[in-house]
């Protein structure tokens, strides 16, 4: 099977649609037929990645500790727009801390997410092969 | 009167548009995604903040939690619980949902 260079596209906030949720399921199943898989959060996506969220309050599943496994998917390129995250008052800090461990680094835990701009985001889209928007 | 949003600020106008038109001494409850109005030096913060002498401005505890923001509410913003979601629909004399 050829692996292709999928871009998941993440704009929504988590919990009060289900399209985070339904992303993450995609991403991973992406991931398991061997993809080139990276994820790109702007807008409101950036708060997918919050950390301290705590959802026993609305009695909803906190499926935001998954996003720290995906470095064992093999999801090493975590995309975040810069200017999403400024515009809602936040830094990389309010971010959970994703990492990878790189096999040709003997193993060393590097960081999966990349600020990045628009200008860098147009180049991600049309560079990528396969979009896909939630 | 109540004036509930349940919107991101960042993606709906619901926030903005109870703003602008809540009558003074009227409360403002943000709910589910409409939570992310209480972040402090986010580009809602200026507007929140204006409104602050006019009504009064609520946010749902357990939604802010949920969204991991708990320690970014901007000061003047008062949280409730369930209960105090209750209270305040019982309190007020009517209730507009900006959906």
């Amino acid at each position: 099977m050829s692996t292709k260079r999928f871009l998941y596209v993440n704009r929504k906030a988590p919990y009060g649609t289900v399209y985070a949720l339904e992303s993450l399921e995609v991403v991973l199943i992406g991931a398991a037929f061997e993809q080139d898989v990276r994820l790109l959060f702007m807008d409101d996506g950036v708060f997918q990645i919050a950390k301290n969220q705590k959802t026993d309050g609305i009695e909803t599943k906190n499926f935001s500790p998954t996003y720290s496994a995906l470095g064992d998917y093999d999801i090493t390129k975590i995309y975040v727009d810069k200017q999403s995250l400024e515009e809602r008052g936040l830094t990389v800090d309010d971010l959970i801390p994703l990492t990878y461990e790189d096999e040709d680094d003997d193993w060393a835990e590097k960081d999966s997410i990349i600020l990045i701009d628009r200008n860098d985001v147009k180049t991600l889209m049309e560079e990528s092969e396969v979009l896909l928007s939630f | 009167m109540l004036h509930i949003v349940n919107k991101s600020p960042f993606e709906k106008n619901s926030l903005e548009s109870s703003i602008s038109v809540a009558a003074d001494g009227s409360a403002v409850l943000m709910i589910e995604d409409g939570v992310y109005g209480v972040l402090k030096g986010s580009r809602v913060e200026e507007m929140v903040k204006g409104a602050m002498g006019s009504l009064k401005i609520y946010a749902l505890g357990p939604d802010v939690e949920a969204r991991g923001i708990a320690d970014k509410v901007m000061d003047g913003i008062t949280l409730v619980d369930y209960n105090g979601f209750v209270a305040l629909t019982t309190e007020h004399d009517k209730v507009q949902s900006w959906l």
